[in-house]
Formats: C-alpha cells, structure tokens, sequence
C-alpha cells in the first residue's frame, strides 16, 4: 500500500481560507471503490495540477469539483458552499463562478464559437446582445482566436476548439477554472501555447486553477502544487520540485513513464494473468 | 438454461420499469421547468420553443402533405372498392371522414414525427451526451432538462396537432378527387357529405391524441437520447431504439385512447 500523501509531504498543511476544501472524500461506482479519504486544499491564485496513471480517479476528481459527480461521503467546499451536500438552488451561485474547459471543448455543435462563448452570459445575465458580443469577442482575442467568432466548431481544429473551449469557461470572469487534460490530442507548440495561456489567466486574471493532466511537461511548466493519485488514493501533494526529489517508488515510475504492472518477472505475469497471484 | 433465461427476463423487465420511470422522471421535470423556471432563474424560452416549432412544424409540411394526400386517396379507393361490394358507395363519405380525422391523420402525423423529429431529438441528445455537451450545460449552471427537452415537448404538443389539421384537410381533399370522380358528385356535395357525417367531437378526438403522441415521441426519443453510451455505434443504436419504441408507444397509446374514447 502506497504511504500516504501527509507522510509524503508536508505541503497538504491546509490553507488558511482555500478555494476548495475537500475532506473524506469517497465515491463508490457500484461495489467498486473509486476515491478513498481524499482530503485536499486548494488555495487562491494557485496552479494545481492533479497527475496520476490511466485509472488513478483523477477525472473522478475533477468531475466531483465541478459538481457532475455526488460523493458517497465526505465534503467538497467550493468557495465556501458544500456542493456534495447543497441543493441545486444553493449551488447555482457558485457554478456562476467556476468556468470548465474540458478535454474535447464541448463546444456546442449548433452554435458558432461566438453563440457559444455567449452562452453562459445568455443564460446568467441581463446583458443586451450587442454587450454580450462585445465581452464575448474580448475573451475571443484573450485566447487568441480573434475574428473566428462566426465558425461553427466543426470547422476549427483540435487546439482551436479547446481555446474556444477556454474562452467559454472564462466568460464570465470566473474565480476558479478547471481544465481536463488540456494538452491531449495536442502537438508540443499548441500544447506549449495553451499551457502560457493558462499561466496568463492566472497572473492577469487573479483566477484560481486546477488542471487535470497526464503531460509531465505541461504538469512541471504551470503547477505551483502538483497532486498525485495512485489508484484512487492521495499519494503526493508538493511542489514540483518537491515531486522531482521524491524518492517513492509510484511516483518515479510515473515520472519515467514506466508501468509498473509490467515491471515484475515473467512467471509473476503470468500468475497475475491466470489469477494464481 | 431456463434459469439463465428467466433472469435476463427479469432483468430486462427491471430495465424496462427503470427506463418508464425515468421516461416520467423527464416529463415532470420538463412540467416543472415550464412552470417554476422562471421563479428559478432559468426559463424555458420562447425562442428555443420556436426554433424546435419550425424545424418540427414548417420543415415536415411537404412530406405531411405528401403523406396525407396518399393516405387520403388510398382510402378512398378502398372504401369505394368495400362499399361497392354491398351497394353501399354512396356511404364512402363518412366512412373516409371519420377515419381519418379519428385515426389515419393522427396516426401516420405520429408516426411521420417519430421517424423524423424523435430520431433527430434522440441523435442530437445523445451526440450531446458523448461529446460531453451536456456536462458542459450542467457546469454552466443549464439545467439539460430544461434547455434540451422542455422546448422540444412544448413545440412537439403544439405544432403536432397543428400538423394533424393540416392532414385532416389535405386526406379529405384528396380523398374527395376519387369519391367526387366515381360518384360523379360535385365537390361541394363531397364537402357538405362530410360536415354532416363529422361532429365536433371527432375533431377533437383526432388532435388530443396526436397531442398525445407528440408527448409520447418527445419523451421517448429524449430517453433513448439520454441513455446513450459509446460513440457513434451509441448514438446509432439509441436513435434506432427511440423510433422503434415512439412508434410502438404511439400504436399502444392509440389503441388504449380508442377504448377509451369509444367503449367506455
């Protein structure tokens, strides 16, 4: 069993007054155990990248923070409201302030980018059009995709799509953004130009962000914190500094990419294969 | 072997009492947001309602109009053909009168709706659904129900009828091109045949039920559409499923109504 993140490192000390708090955290999917006592602080203006193998429960994670996903026990408090425990009404106000970018933009097909990036203020604002248009155009150049307002999603490319995807999550001046796997499907330029960019929210933007990544580059260019999960376990929360120095064995085998599945022997394998083991 | 059997049966049933449940699950929901989303800051709007209206209502208006005067005129001829058997042509009139406007009208504007709107209703859910548009609606704050279904199941419950109407004329008119030609009758005569032989209650008995069955296939196609899991290979099996079922609903729901309205 791995040790716990608290042994690990001494960085998982709670922040004064996080952004987000999670306590206790467990989900269940069935009989099957997915997250186990999660507790994780995140403080404001932070970059924390939570890291961890195929498996881990990191998208989990993320799904729970944003409220897609209802715990099956413990405490998740997002700028200071329980979203594990609070009626839809209670949270409305805090979806208000959180912005999502996901892993494959989700932009909506019927609209064009423009239609999509209004959305949120469509939806939450009294705004007139030509305001909205306006707002929406600025954080259109933010990401830099000024004059694509009028292409419908299809029509832009993967890494278009999650700066389109980014404008939305920011449209409405958020305090904590989420992204899911932002470099995925990406070439090292594209991947390099959104990690700037998330950088560049947080320092112009005061915005607190969490980021959900495989990336080890992308991981170690924008995390202040970087967390990390082993099979739905907390395993490290540190700088990335502190990550690098860390001599437990997951975590080198995460850094070096390599499986530890199948760093055993042959006739260990095989066992594992044919359930002897 | 029969064991096995019977569980699967028991598990489908399961599935089945499951999907009813979540089938009215959506349709209160849908209620809900129509009245109270306003007091929650999250209306249901016209302009969605709209949109849906014209692309349920103007765009099937050929393949309606089609449809009807076919249905029209093979019913005339078989009425007149039958009739003609006993002597009785001269009675074709309310024969075709009272079919179509209680039952062929409603009947194929239902099953026309299920093939074309429930199957574009369930792809679009569940695309939105695989493409996580629908989680990225849910972290807007939109609640899916009442951006997606709400104005869809209003637009359906008012422009199906409409479209019924429609196809109560246009069977009756062209009905009336083969009765009024083999009976050598004016169309005038044809017409004031059929306001006699038509009560107001035949009328409303028609347009209820496709009301009805815009429901049923509204509710049905944004079930399957939300049950989706997969790819592409999801979204093609949950549209298949959700016209199969809508069309299923709408024959059960129809003979459920026919009682109803007729024996008891």
């Amino acid at each position: 069993m791995a040790a716990t993140a608290q042994t690990l490192t001494p960085s998982t000390e709670r922040a004064p007054d996080p952004v987000i708090d999670i306590k206790g955290l467990q989900t269940h999917y069935g009989s099957r155990q997915i997250l186990h006592d999660i507790d994780l602080a995140i403080e404001a203006r932070e970059i924390m990248v939570i890291m961890g193998g195929s498996g881990s429960g990191k998208s989990t994670l993320l799904r729970h923070l944003v409220g897609l996903e209802t715990p099956t026990a413990g405490q998740i408090s997002l700028l200071g409201v329980d979203i594990a425990r609070a009626s839809a009404m209670e949270i409305l106000p805090v979806r208000r302030k959180i912005g999502v970018a996901f892993q494959g933009g989700a932009l909506f097909s019927s609209m064009t980018v423009l239609e999509n990036i209004m959305l949120p203020l469509y939806e939450h604002t009294k705004l007139d059009r030509k305001t909205m248009e306006i707002m929406a155009r600025l954080k259109l150049e933010v990401v830099g995709l000024a004059g694509f307002d009028n292409l419908m999603p299809s029509e832009l490319s993967g890494g278009m799509m999650k700066r389109a995807a980014v404008a939305r999550a920011i449209v409405m001046d958020p305090d904590l953004l989420f992204f899911d796997e932002p470099s995925a499907g990406l070439d090292p330029v594209v991947s390099s130009a959104l990690d700037d960019l998330i950088l560049l929210l947080r320092d112009a933007m005061n915005m607190s962000i969490v980021v959900v990544t495989h990336e080890l580059e992308s991981a170690f260019k924008i995390a202040d914190r970087i967390t990390i999960l082993d099979r739905g376990h907390l395993l490290f929360v540190g700088t990335p500094e502190a990550v690098r120095r860390s001599d437990n064995e997951r975590i080198q085998n995460l850094l070096s990419r390599r499986a530890e599945e199948n760093d055993v022997d042959a006739e260990t394998y095989l066992k594992r294969l044919t359930g002897e083991d | 072997m029969a064991q096995a059997s019977e569980q699967a049966f028991g598990r489908r049933l399961i599935q089945g009492v499951e999907e009813i449940g979540f089938g009215g699950a959506l349709f209160g929901e849908s209620i809900y947001w129509l009245l109270f989303g306003r007091v929650r800051q999250q209306p249901v709007r016209l302009q969605a309602i709209l949109a849906q209206a014209v692309q349920i209502g103007l765009q099937a208006l050929p393949i309606a109009t089609l449809l009807s005067a076919t249905i029209g005129i093979m019913l005339a001829l078989q009425s007149l053909y039958t009739l003609g058997l006993f002597g009785a042509q001269s009675f074709a009139t309310i024969g075709i009168a009272l079919s179509v406007v209680r039952e062929f009208a409603p009947l194929i504007i239902g099953i026309l709706i299920a093939g074309r709107t429930g199957s574009a209703l369930a792809a679009r859910f569940s695309t939105m659904l695989i493409n996580q548009e629908v989680d990225a609606l849910r972290v807007i704050g939109i609640a899916p129900v009442r951006y997606l279904v709400a104005p869809a199941l209003v637009a359906m419950i008012v422009v199906v009828p409409c479209l019924t109407m429609w196809a109560n004329i246009v069977a009756l008119a062209a009905a009336g091109l083969v009765v009024t030609a083999t009976l050598d009758i004016s169309m005038l005569a044809y017409f004031t045949d059929l306001m006699a032989a038509l009560s107001t209650n035949d009328l409303w008995h028609g347009l209820a039920k496709s009301a009805l069955f815009a429901a049923l296939v509204a509710i049905v196609s944004s079930l399957n559409g939300a049950l989706a899991e997969g790819g592409a290979d999801g979204v093609g099996r949950m549209t298949t499923r959700a016209v199969v079922q809508s069309i299923a609903a709408i024959v059960l729901a129809d003979m459920i109504f026919a009682y109803a309205a007729t024996l008891s």
